[in-house]
């Protein structure tokens, strides 16, 4: 999936990778999408419930290798 | 309209600074209005200097201990330092944020600090003491906020 930023929450626990994330989506344009790469097992449902709650999209989620990547469109 | 987050913030233990701080700044990044009243104990977390921030495993029996530890033991000299230098470690190995660095990103997502003044006379507390950006208020300042707050906690 294409994506226009990246965000590294390797390594970050709660609520690290949720305030990383809020500070990275601030930089990007309505529409653009980041890709957020987070090992923190709580970010699992944790990145559904912001989204949820600040209406940007989640548009894919994905575990590999005890690695969790999300895909974020920022609201318009 | 956004909604509001009030807190109370009472403790000033290393453990329990952590839930205010990391309340405050998830809800704001969840696009909340946030504003936290620090009382009592609670106002060491406002500190410019942080270093006081102790955990003791006296009084704690949920405390994770590395080995079984009696209390008359946790009585002996050095121990609560131990178990905060234990405690600090834990926090780095486990990429879980200081204090510090939660409340500054309290700070920059515009979290409202505010410094009980009744507390700060009672202790003797001097302004400089403070890190700069929050305010000092009363009873009435948090209920001024309080009262139309979605949630309320107390800490």
């Amino acid at each position: 999936m294409e994506f226009d930023r990246e965000l590294d929450a390797r390594g970050l626990n709660c609520p690290l990778p949720i305030l990383r994330c809020k500070k990275a989506l601030a930089e990007l344009n309505p529409g653009q999408v980041l890709k957020i790469v987070a090992t923190d097992p709580g970010s699992v449902k944790d990145f559904p419930a912001f989204c949820k709650q600040t209406g940007n999209e989640l548009l894919s989620f994905s575990e590999a290798d005890g690695e969790y990547v999300y895909f974020m469109r920022k609201r318009a | 309209m956004s909604k509001k987050l009030a807190i109370i913030a009472s403790k000033g233990t290393l453990d329990w600074a952590y839930p205010p701080f990391i309340l405050a700044s998830t809800a704001a990044a969840l696009d909340y209005e946030v504003q936290v009243f620090f009382t009592f104990y609670g106002l060491t977390l406002l500190k410019k200097d942080l270093g006081g921030l102790r955990v003791s495993p006296l009084g704690n029996p949920a405390m994770p201990m590395p080995v079984p530890m009696p209390n008359l033991v946790q009585l002996a000299p050095g121990m609560e330092s131990m178990a905060t230098a234990m405690m600090k470690q834990k926090i780095k190995d486990k990429g879980v944020a200081s204090i510090g660095e939660l409340r500054d990103l309290c700070l920059e997502a515009g979290v409202k600090l505010i410094a009980c003044q009744m507390t700060v006379d009672l202790f003797d507390f001097k302004q400089e003491d403070f890190i700069v950006g929050i305010e000092f208020g009363g009873a009435a300042t948090f209920f001024e906020f309080a009262g139309d707050a979605d949630i309320s906690l107390f800490i």
